[in-house]
């Protein structure tokens, strides 16, 4: 306006100084549109206490949250050619990666990590919503190709996390060439008897949720997540007619038969704990460790054996014959039974 | 009646003029057969000149160009015995994506297409192409069935994308196209993709993952289309044409970026100006690419097709 406003203000501003009032103490709710102080929403991972609304979360916070004691490890991902199409908009595609690169502080819209949820060893591919919409592109595919190398390998099963709007636009047809990627990427984890298991969180749509994310053995899906093929404003403009209550949202597809089960953000350490137990501990039961195989063919011939042949870091899988137990080995049954999972004897 | 594009209006008034100085001649005046061959040569010219440099966004209009071949041409030309099938077994037929039995010069494979239909009320009945979760089924149930009677696939691409509906989305698009990319994935028998017009995204894709995928001259294939991208990138769908040209939709642009494997020619003018010269090309071009095929036993077929995707856009990377 004057010189006042343009020159004083700023001035006086810069000496004083802003900072003092850090603005991110308070969150507003995108649902509800109640306050939430920075702190309830840390202790209720980014869940509105006032009306249970699921907030987008860090993924550095959900791995936190999911693998025990917050103790994982990221695995570095394969280097891929930036920019192939030497694309431009109203940016510099390069230029936007470099944006969102520094405003995440992670190398592309996936990170991979490895560790245990309740004792049981995973592997987790999670999307980053923040990285130019959780876009898939080529280090999205490299990145659930590398996820589910990893799985294998650790002979453990593999959890997508996808938070993404769908393909990367900017990629051209190397980004539509994702979708048989990724869905190459889970098959193996699949052939190689593991579980793969997809949890949706907001928004799962496009090519994201049209390859992998609707490939699982078990669909999981956070409260309210949207989850569908095309957009809604595409939707609405075709059929020109407003669209259902509730359309694409987890409800809404569950209710359609399309997933299995909505999971609040509090219980899905436990939900994927005890299906993991239910989906492995299958294959254990018919395939013995070659310990117990020895015993049994030592027990049929009668033949003293030494009691314990070391395993592959069974730690207790002592003299304990309960076969049922035996697969529960780990932490995990205590507060499974918390959960409702209870052993029944 | 010939259906002309925009930037075929010169051409236009040429044939134009070329079918007047026609009547005429009829009429019984002399020296015009002159004058006739004289315009001709050079509306032939012209028409090879603008169609030797075509802009991304020409060979869009071309791909979508109302009288360019369809599935149901690809079949009556290149298919004998064509024994139709329908239906998902679940819901319903989607008659946005046709297949069914036939030979292929001499040999049974399982063929299947979209088809977008060629006046309004086949385009109504076909949906423009646009295929819902059952057309996806149907593919499934089709490539299940070569599967099991060990025929080769053969699938035709030509639709703008997948239809956004409510019905659609309710009974799982996403589900049905990820399950029919699978399956091609997983296929134990010889799939070749030819995309004939258009490539629309995830609903071209969803039978479009092949061991071989063949594109003609002037068919695009693309992510999203020119319109849609210009609408969330720039707001507006004004820049189509610069968009058509940055995201690399051509079939020249594709076989560099290592997604299509070969280039089947169009005659002068684009394929709906010889039909049947693009259907020989187009017939060509799968058999040379399926008889690579033949032979190979299921696991190392299923295994190079993999490995073909996997490698897709990682050239040049590891030394």
């Amino acid at each position: 306006m004057n010189w006042l406003t343009n020159w004083v203000r700023p001035k006086i501003k810069a000496l004083v100084g802003e900072a003092d009032v850090p603005d991110n103490l308070w969150h507003k709710c995108p649902s509800c549109g109640q306050m939430i102080f920075h702190r309830d929403l840390d202790a209720h991972i980014n869940v509105c206490q006032h009306c249970g609304h699921h907030l987008r979360i860090p993924l550095a916070k959900r791995f936190e949250h999911l693998f025990d004691d917050g103790v994982y490890t990221k695995i570095e991902l394969p280097r891929v050619k930036i920019d192939p199409l030497k694309f431009r908009d109203k940016k510099r595609y390069t230029d936007r990666l470099k944006e969102a690169q520094a405003k995440t502080d992670t190398g592309d819209a996936i990170v991979v990590a490895h560790g245990k949820i309740k004792g049981k060893p995973v592997v987790i591919a999670a999307f980053n919503f923040q990285f130019m919409g959780g876009s898939m592109g080529m280090a999205v595919g490299e990145g659930m190709l590398a996820a589910s190398r990893l799985a294998v390998m650790q002979k453990a099963p593999l959890i997508a996390i996808p938070s993404s709007g769908g393909a990367r636009m900017q990629e051209g047809i190397l980004s539509l060439m994702q979708m048989p990627r990724t869905t190459i990427a889970v098959e193996e984890v699949k052939e190689a008897g593991l579980p793969y298991i997809v949890l949706m969180t907001d928004p799962t749509t496009g090519g994201v949720s049209a390859s992998f994310a609707m490939l699982g053995d078990i669909h999981i899906a956070e409260p309210g997540a949207q989850i569908g093929f095309a957009g809604r404003r595409v939707i609405e403009q075709t059929v020109r007619e407003t669209l259902p209550e509730g359309f694409q949202t987890a409800e809404y597809l569950l209710e359609h038969g399309m997933i299995d089960l909505v999971v609040p953000r509090s219980e899905q350490r436990e939900t994927l704990a005890n299906l993991i137990g239910l989906l492995m501990d299958g294959v254990k039961a018919i395939a013995p460790p070659p310990a117990q195989k020895a015993k049994d063919a030592a027990a049929d011939l009668d033949i003293p054996t030494p009691e314990k042949p070391s395993t592959d870091g069974d730690k207790d899988a002592k003299a304990d014959t309960k076969p049922a137990a035996k697969s529960d080995e780990n932490s995990g049954e205590k507060s499974g039974a918390k959960s409702g999972a209870a052993p029944t004897e | 009646m010939r259906n002309y594009l925009d930037f075929e209006q010169p051409i236009a008034e040429l044939e134009g003029k070329i079918e007047e100085l026609r009547h005429l001649s009829d009429d019984g005046e002399v020296n015009i057969a002159d004058e006739v061959s004289r315009l001709q040569t050079k509306a032939d010219k012209l028409l090879r000149q603008t169609y030797t440099k075509l802009s991304p966004w020409q060979k869009v209009q071309v791909a979508r160009h109302p009288n360019r071949p369809h599935f149901c041409d690809y079949v009556e030309a290149l298919i004998d015995d064509y024994m139709p099938l329908a239906g998902d077994r679940a819901f319903a037929d989607d008659k946005a994506i046709q297949g069914g039995l036939g030979r292929f010069r001499g040999r049974p494979v399982v063929v299947m297409g979209h088809e977008k239909g060629a006046d309004t009320t086949s385009r109504v009945k076909h949906n423009f192409g646009m295929a819902r979760p059952e057309g996806y089924r149907k593919a499934i149930r089709l490539m299940e069935l070569a599967e099991r009677f060990k025929l080769p696939v053969l699938t035709f691409v030509d639709t703008s994308g997948a239809y956004p509906g409510v019905g659609a989305e309710e009974r799982g698009q996403a589900e049905a196209i990820a399950r029919s990319i699978e399956t091609c994935l997983k296929l134990n028998t010889p799939i070749v993709s030819t995309v004939i017009g258009e490539g629309g995204s995830g609903g071209a894709i969803a039978i479009a993952a092949a061991d071989s995928v063949l594109m003609l001259e002037h068919a695009v294939y693309s992510v999203i289309s020119p319109e849609g991208c210009a609408a969330i990138l720039w707001g507006t769908a004004d820049q189509a044409s610069a968009v058509a040209e940055a995201l690399k939709i051509t079939a020249q642009d594709l076989t560099q970026l290592g997604c299509v494997d070969a280039i089947i020619p169009e005659p002068v003018g684009g394929a709906h100006r010889d039909i049947d010269a693009t259907m020989k090309a187009a017939g060509d071009a799968i058999e040379a690419a399926l008889s690579k095929l033949t032979g190979l036993d299921a696991a190392a077929l299923i295994k190079a097709r993999r490995a073909k995707y996997v490698a897709i856009g990682r050239e040049g990377l590891n030394g």
